[in-house]
C-alpha cells in the first residue's frame, strides 16, 4: 500500500511556533506544501539551526522520505529530481519525477559532433497540449581513457549548457579529474561497481556528488548501495541494474523486483532511483542503424513503463524520440481523470453567418489540436464540444460515447441555427458512419452535412477544395 | 637531548631553561603521580607566556597542553590553552557489505484462463494451426514469479473494404488491398502473422451496407487462403453485428473462431447463444473502465459463454490520445483477476492499430523525421504499453511493427539466456 502522509503527520515535527519564516502563514500549511513537496525542509530554518529541534529534524526527514529517494542532481535552477516514487502502480496514485532522459557525449566526438548533441539537448522540444515536452541532460563517456582529454571535453560541454551531467567512467582518477572542474554542477557520478566502489565513493564522499551503483543482480546492487551508505555516508545513490539487450524481458523483470521490493517490502538499500542506458545497445547490436533507432526508442519506452526514473540514450533523430517524450508525459499524469474541456460552443478566429460550424469531442488533446489547426489554416468557424467524457474522437465513435443523437442534440441545444445562415455542419472523419443520422434529423431544419477530414490537421484543404466552393455556389444560387 | 652527551643532572637541565626561551627535551621519560613546576614572576612590564606540553607515551593517550602566564603579581595557569583536539579516529577498513536479495513473490489466489483459438480437422476444424493465449499466473514481465504459459501474439488486420489507410500502411499491402484472401495470404506467407482479424466493415449499415450472407463468403475465401486461426470483426453496428455473428456461428460451426466484439448496447443473451452453441470465442468490448469490463463479462457468462472462450478488449486508445487510460485499465484489470475478481480471469486483447489515428503516426512532417520509420516505431510502441500492462492478443497494422511486438512477447517466454558482451562496456566504446 502506498504511504501516503497526512499534514499532521508531518506538523509534529515541525517547531509549531508558526514562525513565519518559511514564508507560510502557519506550521500546518507548511506541512500540507512538504508533502505535496512544493516547499523544502530547509525552508524552515529553525528547524536546521536551532540546536533543540535537531530531534525533530531527524524524525522529520524520516517522515518525509519516500521510499525511493528523491535524489537530484545538478545545481539551481537547472536540478533534476529524479526518483521520489511513492508507489508502484501508476493508477494508486500520480507518479513523480518523470524518467529523465539523458543523451550520450564521449570525448572522442569530434567537436562540431559534441556541439549538435549538445545543442539538441538544449533546445529539443515536441509540443503536446501546448506543453513543451524535453531533454533532461548530458551524459559524457570517457572513450579516450585520457584524464586530461575528458576533462577538457567536459569543461567543454558545460560551458555550452546549464542542463545537469553525468560523469561516465569505470576509472576514479579520469572521474576525479572532471570531478575537479565539475564538481560544483553536482554531476551524477557513474559508476561504482563490485571492483572500484572504494574509490569511487571516495569520489562520491569527497566532492559530496550523487553517485551511481552498478550489478548484474539485484543482490550485488542491493550489497554496493549499502557498502557506500555505510562506508562513506552517502545517500544520493542511483541504481543501475544493467539492461541486457537480447534479454529484455529479463532486464524488466529484474527492474519490476527491484521496485517492489524497495517500495512493497520497504528495503531500504534498494529505496532509491532506477536508471539503465539503452545506448548499450550501440555496443552491442550489429546491424541497421535504423533498426538499432528503433529498437533504443521502443526498449526506452518499455523502461518508462517499467519504474525506471533516468534513461540514456544514443539516438536522437525525432522520428525517436517523439513516442519516447509522448508516452513518458501520458503516463506521468494523474490516472484519475482524463483532461477534458467543457462541453458548449466556441468559436474560433472571427465566425460569421457563413461560417462553417465543427463538431469534436471534449477530451483536450482533440480540442487543442483542432483549434490550433482551424486557426493556423485561416478559418474563421464555429467548434462545438460534445461531451464524450474526455476520450478522443475515434474512440469515442467505437465505444459510442458520440453518436447521432448526441451531435444533433448539441447543435440544438447551443443554438448555433441562430447564428448561421448557411448552416454548413463538418463532422470529424472518423465520425462518417454518423453523418447519415445526423443528416436525416438535421435536414429538415436545413442543414447540409459535411465529412471532414479525419485529422484536422487536413481542415485548411478540406475547407479550400470542398467547402469554398460550396459555398460560393450556394450564394451565387441565392443572388440569382 | 641528543644521544651521546651522557647523563645530564636536574641543574643542566635547569641552566638550559634559564637560558633559553623555548625548550624541547625528548625522550625523557617523567614517571610521577604529581609534577610541580615552580615559576618565578617576571620582573616587570608585559606578562610572559610558557607553554607546557606534555606529550604522552602510552599510544592513544591524550597530549597534554598548558599555557601558564607569569606577570609581576603572579603565575597563573590560563590553560588547556587549546582546545584538547579530538583523538583521531581510527580509519576504520572500508569493508564490502554482503547482502542477500530475495526475490518479492506474490502469491496470487487468481489465475488466467486459457483460451483456444482455431480448431483442427481433428478437433472439428479445418485449421493446420491452433493458438493458445492466457493461462497468466502473474502480471507480465514478472518472470521471478512465473513465465507465460503462452506467448502473446499478434494478429494483423483485413479488411474487407479498404478504410483509409496511412502511407506506410497502405505501401505494405497495396497489391492485395482489393482482395482480402490475398491480403490475408501476405499477412500469413510474407510478414509472418500469428493470425488475422479480418474487419467485416462492408456490413455497415451507415456505410455499404452489404448483406451479412456476402460477408460470410469473404470469410469462407479467408479461412481457405490460410490455415492459421481468425478473428471475426464486424462493424460495430449493435443489431447489424449479432446478425453477422450469428450467422457466421452457425457457417463455420467447430472452427473456434472469435467474434469481434461484444458490446454492452447488443442484446447479450441472443448474441451469445450462437456462439456458445457452437463453441466459437468472443471479445468483450469494454470502454477504459474496470467496472464496464466486469459488468460486460458478467452478463456474457451469465448468458451462457464459458469463461475459457472469452477475451476482454478495454479498448486501446493511440499512444498520446488517451493510452494511459488503457494501459492503467488494462492493469488494474489483469491485477484485480489474479487477486481473485472471476469476470477479470480472461485474456486481454489490445488493438493496437489505432495507433494510426495519431498524427504523429501518419503525418508527412519533415522535422519529424521519414514516417515510413516513424509510424511503425509508433505503433509498436503503442502496442508494448499494452504487453506491458498485460494484453495478450494483439490486432495491428504494420508488418514492422507487429515484429518488434513479437520479438518482446518471444523474449516472454525464452527459455535460454542470449550470450552478449558485457553492458559495461557502453561506456568507454566508440559508437
Amino acid at each position: 500500500m502506498p504511504k501516503i502522509l497526512r499534514p499532521l503527520d508531518v506538523y509534529k515535527h515541525l517547531p509549531g511556533t508558526n514562525c513565519g519564516k518559511c514564508g507560510e502563514t502557519s506550521c500546518m500549511a507548511f506541512a500540507s506544501k512538504l508533502i505535496e513537496r512544493k516547499v523544502t525542509s530547509q525552508q524552515c530554518t529553525p528547524l536546521y539551526e536551532e540546536p533543540k529541534y535537531s530531534e525533530k529534524l531527524q524524525k522529520l526527514l524520516e517522515t518525509i522520505r519516500p521510499p525511493i529517494k528523491e535524489v537530484w542532481i545538478g545545481v539551481e535552477p537547472n536540478i533534476l529530481k529524479i526518483g521520489g516514487k511513492e508507489v508502484l502502480y501508476r493508477h494508486e496514485l500520480t507518479w513523480r519525477n518523470q524518467t529523465a532522459i539523458i543523451i550520450d557525449i564521449h570525448d572522442e566526438m569530434p567537436p562540431e559532433e559534441i556541439k549538435k548533441r549538445v545543442e539538441l539537448v538544449n533546445n529539443f522540444k515536441f509540443i503536446r497540449i501546448g506543453k513543451e515536452l524535453t531533454l533532461d541532460g548530458i551524459a559524457i563517456r570517457c572513450v579516450s581513457e585520457n584524464p586530461e582529454k575528458y576533462a577538457k571535453t567536459t569543461a567543454e560541454i558545460m560551458e555550452k549548457t546549464n542542463k545537469p551531467i553525468i560523469l561516465c567512467s569505470l576509472d576514479s582518477n579520469i572521474l576525479e579529474e572532471a570531478l575537479i572542474i565539475a564538481n560544483k554542477r553536482k554531476p551524477l557520478i557513474y559508476t561504482a561497481t563490485k571492483q572500484n566502489w572504494k574509490e569511487i565513493g571516495e569520489l562520491a564522499s569527497k566532492y559530496k556528488c550523487p553517485v551511481a551503483v552498478t550489478a548484474e543482480n539485484p543482490a550485488t546492487l542491493k550489497s554496493l548501495s549499502a557498502t557506500l551508505n555505510k562506508n562513506y555516508n552517502v545517500d544520493d545513490i542511483v541504481l543501475d541494474p544493467q539492461i541486457k539487450i537480447g534479454n529484455i524481458a529479463e532486464t524488466l523483470s529484474t527492474i519490476t523486483a527491484i521496485r517492489r521490493a524497495a517500495i512493497e517490502k520497504e528495503e531500504k538499500e534498494l529505496g532509491y532511483p532506477i536508471m539503465t542506458a539503452p545506448a548499450a545497445i550501440w555496443s552491442i547490436e550489429e546491424g541497421d542503424e535504423n533498426d538499432k533507432k528503433t529498437l533504443e526508442s521502443v526498449i526506452a519506452s518499455n523502461l518508462i513503463s517499467r519504474f525506471t526514473d533516468l534513461i540514456i540514450l544514443h539516438t536522437t533523430d525525432t522520428w525517436t524520440l517523439i513516442p519516447i517524450v509522448v508516452w513518458r508525459d501520458c503516463i506521468y499524469t494523474d490516472p484519475r481523470f482524463p483532461p477534458g474541456v467543457k462541453p458548449g460552443l466556441y468559436e474560433i478566429g472571427k465566425p460569421n453567418e457563413y461560417s462553417p460550424v465543427l463538431v469534436t469531442s471534449n477530451f483536450a488533446l482533440t480540442y487543442h489540436l483542432v483549434r490550433d489547426d482551424v486557426e493556423k489554416a485561416g478559418i474563421n468557424a464555429y467548434l462545438i464540444i460534445i461531451d464524450t467524457e474526455a476520450t478522443s474522437l475515434q474512440s469515442s465513435v467505437a465505444g459510442r460515447k458520440i453518436d447521432e443523437g448526441k451531435i444533433v442534440e448539441a447543435i440544438r441545444e447551443v443554438k448555433i441555427g441562430e447564428k448561421t445562415k448557411v448552416k454548413a455542419l463538418i463532422l470529424p472523419g472518423y465520425a462518417a458512419r454518423l453523418a447519415g443520422g445526423v443528416e436525416d434529423a438535421l435536414m429538415g431544419d436545413g442543414w447540409t452535412i459535411f465529412v471532414g477530414p479525419r485529422d484536422s490537421g487536413e481542415i485548411g484543404a478540406f475547407y479550400e477544395k470542398v467547402f469554398k466552393p460550396w459555398l460560393e455556389e450556394k450564394l451565387a444560387k441565392e443572388k440569382k | 637531548m641528543k644521544e651521546g652527551e651522557g647523563r645530564k643532572t636536574v641543574f643542566d637541565i635547569l641552566k638550559m631553561i634559564s637560558e633559553s626561551k623555548e625548550l624541547e627535551l625528548e625522550d625523557v621519560v617523567v614517571d610521577a603521580e604529581e609534577l610541580t613546576l615552580e615559576l618565578s614572576t617576571t620582573p616587570a612590564g608585559k606578562p610572559e607566556y610558557l607553554k607546557l606540553t606534555l606529550e604522552p607515551i602510552t599510544p592513544g593517550a591524550q597530549k597534554i597542553e598548558f599555557l601558564v602566564e607569569t606577570t609581576p603579581y603572579g603565575v597563573r595557569l590560563v590553560a588547556p590553552t587549546v582546545p584538547v583536539p579530538p583523538a583521531i579516529p581510527i580509519e576504520k577498513p572500508k569493508e564490502f557489505i554482503e547482502l542477500k536479495f530475495e526475490y518479492p513473490v506474490v502469491e496470487y489466489p487468481g489465475r488466467i484462463v486459457e483460451i483456444v483459438l482455431g480448431a483442427t480437422r481433428e478437433q472439428g476444424g479445418t485449421r493446420g494451426k491452433i493458438i493458445k493465449i492466457g493461462g497468466d499466473k502473474s502480471p507480465p514481465f514478472y518472470l521471478f514469479e512465473s513465465k507465460p504459459v503462452n506467448r502473446p501474439v499478434v494478429a494483423l488486420d483485413v479488411f474487407d473494404t479498404p478504410p483509409p489507410l496511412a502511407g506506410p500502411v497502405k505501401r505494405a499491402y497495396q497489391d492485395v488491398l482489393q482482395d482480402p484472401a490475398e491480403w490475408a495470404r501476405k499477412c500469413i506467407n510474407t510478414y509472418n502473422a500469428d493470425l488475422i482479424s479480418l474487419h467485416l466493415v462492408s456490413t455497415d449499415p451507415l456505410g455499404e451496407d452489404k448483406p451479412v450472407k456476402e460477408a460470410l463468403k469473404t470469410v469462407e475465401n479467408v479461412l481457405q487462403a490460410v490455415d492459421i486461426p481468425i478473428i471475426i470483426g464486424g462493424s460495430g453496428n449493435p443489431q447489424k453485428d449479432v446478425e453477422l455473428f450469428t450467422q457466421a456461428s452457425e457457417v463455420f460451426a467447430g472452427e473456434r473462431l472469435v467474434m469481434a466484439s461484444i458490446t454492452l448496447d447488443m442484446n447479450i443473451p441472443k448474441v451469445v447463444e450462437p456462439i456458445r452453441k457452437y463453441e466459437h470465442n468472443a471479445i468483450a468490448l469494454a470502454f477504459m473502465d474496470i467496472n464496464q469490463a466486469k459488468e460486460l463479462s458478467r452478463k456474457i457468462l451469465d448468458a451462457g459463454l464459458p469463461k475459457d472462450h472469452l477475451i476482454l478488449d478495454p479498448t486501446t486508445g493511440a499512444l498520446g490520445y488517451g493510452i494511459e487510460y488503457t494501459y492503467s485499465t488494462m492493469e488494474r484489470i489483469r491485477l484485480s483477476a489474479l487477486m481473485g475478481e472471476e469476470t477479470l480471469q480472461v485474456p486481454l486483447s489490445c488493438a493496437a492499430t489505432n495507433a494510426w489515428a495519431a498524427r504523429e503516426a501518419w503525418m508527412k512532417i519533415d522535422e519529424w523525421g521519414p514516417r515510413e520509420l516513424r509510424g511503425p516505431l509508433y505503433e509498436a510502441t503503442t502496442a508494448l504499453v499494452g504487453l506491458l500492462a498485460g494484453a495478450n492478443l494483439f490486432m495491428m497494422m504494420h508488418p514492422l511493427a507487429m515484429k518488434i511486438v513479437k520479438s518482446f512477447a518471444e523474449a516472454m517466454i525464452r527459455e535460454e539466456k542470449k550470450e552478449e558482451k558485457p553492458y559495461l562496456n557502453w561506456i568507454k566504446t566508440k559508437f
